[in-house]
């Protein structure tokens, strides 16, 4: 299980499940256990890792010189390119033989990269990921259906073993066959469902087609992650499903999901601060930035043996909130991250997310955010095409009406990022459904000229 | 008085609209008369078919976005003059027609035209007053078989 420590109920808190004791620490206690963590893990991967060996003698720095927590900003970065250069095991610190587990990321160019864990890194991993469920009300009379893929992806392992740890009865089954996952689901009497959030819509729009109706079943709680996704798209969720949607975060980097989740206010992502150590840093400069500030968030391993990671670059865009959160967990929170620093993409000159066009989508009432954004250079001019599927719900015999539709999809576009750009309706099931991340930029721009 | 028409959404590309056409035809479903509007972005494939219920879901499982309206059939007279006395009432009147599109039968000397109104029931109330035809899905379906 979890932990073993003795129950440390914070005060005001409403739902206390003993696994999360330590979300409850008293703030001197939680930055002590930090500092302490912090300090024997930069020494291990001083020692036991040649890069961060070389890189903190390059600064010299040496593991001596950290006396408080802010002095892990005398650190080097650690970047996802380190991981591409030392693969497979370049970055390990603990010897194969005590090595029990192996993820790898899909890598989109050229290699993938590769994690380990230990014994010991397990078991922190689970508790996370007990912590997590207990986060959103998942307990031991829970059935919950692990729709991550299973496999070098860290998802489906992490979700799994962590939904175990806390009780609850774990259906394996893995992404894709939606109408299998909807029958299970049924019949199984699920109430907790894991996957990416667009897979999620993806099964809302497949069992409406089905005519089964997820209100009616006792599914209550989602445990979304793997992709950002936004306040407006758990609303429809929410709306549509019946269910409670959380939101969580994590890395193969750093250990997998778990790394952080919301609780049951729904305001912000708690992060397991007494294995993970949190910085927001200016993107650009390194700087770090004071709470509350948007930046790139940083994230160093406190307790992960074999292959820490010292202050690693996210590249994932949010911001620390300062305040207590109602739930009375005293580890923080960050804001949602809606978008990273490096999925942006320049047409133009101006930089967009494809969070900010799926904001844009959803604003226009009743539109379902299925949609794929189509990069390509005419005449050396970059085009920037956002193709949306035409809905029963949006969908009229005139043609005004839906020329009124096109135009405002186009506006709150224009709107939000700046640009104007090419909106074209399209049929439904024409964009390719994701199983696991949804793609939502396709660039032809090298493809053309 | 009112009948049923089917709009189907068409993606502006070569052979969409023979994905709804087919679909139909593989179920045996006659279309008694069609119009297709078209814009630059899109299309929208408007139908009158006898059994429109069963037309629905075969449309539905071809994958197609539709959805069913009320439209009015009227008869006018086949001469010179015949549709712009229909017009004139609908004016006076201040009804507004979103679209309209012909029968390819006719009763007798008269053509069968499809209307489209926003104020449906106003529409058909002007049209009865002043004496012009609205003629019934029922008496529409027969009128075509035979």
């Amino acid at each position: 299980m979890a932990s073993s420590t003795a129950p440390l109920k914070g005060e005001g808190s409403v739902t206390f499940n003993p696994v999360s004791a330590l979300d409850y620490l008293p703030e001197r206690k939680l930055r002590e256990l930090q500092l302490a963590r912090l300090q024997s893990i930069v020494a291990r991967a001083y020692e036991r890792v040649p890069l961060y060996k070389e890189r903190m003698n390059k600064k010299g720095v040496e593991p001596k010189d950290i006396h408080s927590l802010s002095d892990v900003q005398l650190l080097p970065f650690t970047e996802k390119v380190d991981l591409r250069d030392t693969y497979p095991f370049g970055l390990f610190a603990s010897p194969m033989r005590e090595v029990v587990r192996l993820h790898a990321s899909s890598g989109t160019t050229g290699k993938p990269i590769v994690v380990a864990y230990n014994q010991e890194d397990l078991r922190v991993w689970s508790s996370v990921m007990a912590r997590s469920f207990a986060a959103c009300g998942v307990d031991a009379g829970d059935i919950v259906q692990n729709a991550y893929g299973y496999g070098l992806f860290t998802g489906g392992l992490g979700a799994h073993y962590g939904a175990e740890a806390i009780g609850a009865t774990v259906i394996p089954i893995s992404g894709g066959n939606t109408d299998r996952q909807i029958m299970v689901m049924k019949d199984f009497g699920v109430t907790v469902i894991c996957c990416t959030p667009s897979y999620f819509l993806h099964i809302m729009e497949r069992a409406q087609e089905l005519g089964i109706d997820l209100k009616s079943l006792p599914l209550r709680v989602g445990v979304f992650g793997a992709e950002p996704w936004t306040e407006q798209m758990r609303r429809h969720i929410q709306e549509h499903s019946g269910i409670r949607a959380y939101d969580i975060y994590g890395l193969s980097e750093i250990i997998g999901p778990g790394v952080g989740i919301e609780c049951e206010e729904q305001a912000g992502l708690h992060i397991f601060e007494d294995h993970f150590l949190l910085e927001i840093v200016d993107p650009q400069t390194g700087e770090v930035l004071p709470d509350g500030e948007e930046g790139e968030l940083v994230l160093t391993t406190l307790s992960k043996l074999a292959m820490p990671m010292i202050r690693y670059r996210t590249h994932d865009i949010t911001a620390i909130i300062p305040e207590p959160c109602a739930c009375g967990r005293t580890i923080r929170r960050i804001r949602r991250i809606g978008r990273r620093s490096d999925d942006m993409f320049i047409i133009r000159g101006v930089n967009v997310y494809p969070s900010q066009v799926e904001a844009a989508l959803l604003q226009v009432e009743g539109t379902l955010p299925h949609y794929q954004i189509v990069l390509t250079r005419e005449h050396g001019l970059d085009q920037m095409e956002v193709q949306v599927e035409v809905t029963p719900e949006v969908f009229s015999d005139k043609v005004g009406a839906l020329e009124a539709l096109h135009k405002k999809l186009s506006s709150a576009i224009e709107h939000t990022i700046g640009l104007h750009v090419k909106v074209r309706l399209v049929e439904p099931h024409s964009i390719k459904r994701s199983e696991g991340k949804a793609k939502r930029v396709i660039d032809q721009r090298d493809l053309t000229h | 008085m009112k009948t049923k028409q089917i709009s189907v959404f068409l993606e502006n590309r070569p052979g969409q609209l023979s994905i709804p056409c087919r679909a139909l035809a593989e179920a045996g479903i006659n279309i008694l008369t069609l119009s297709l509007a078209d814009t630059q972005q899109f299309g929208i494939l408007r139908l009158i078919v006898k059994d429109w219920q069963k037309a629905v879901q075969v449309l539905k499982d071809a994958g197609c976005v539709l959805n069913v309206t009320d439209v009015i059939a009227i008869e006018v007279p086949d001469r010179p003059g015949g549709m712009a006395t229909i017009l004139e009432v609908l004016e006076r009147a201040q009804l507004n027609i979103e679209y309209m599109y012909a029968f390819t039968f006719r009763r007798g000397d008269k053509a069968v035209v499809v209307f489209r109104f926003d104020e449906l029931d106003k529409a058909i109330e002007v049209l009865q007053t002043n004496g012009i035809n609205v003629v019934g899905s029922v008496e529409l379906y027969d009128m075509y078989e035979n």
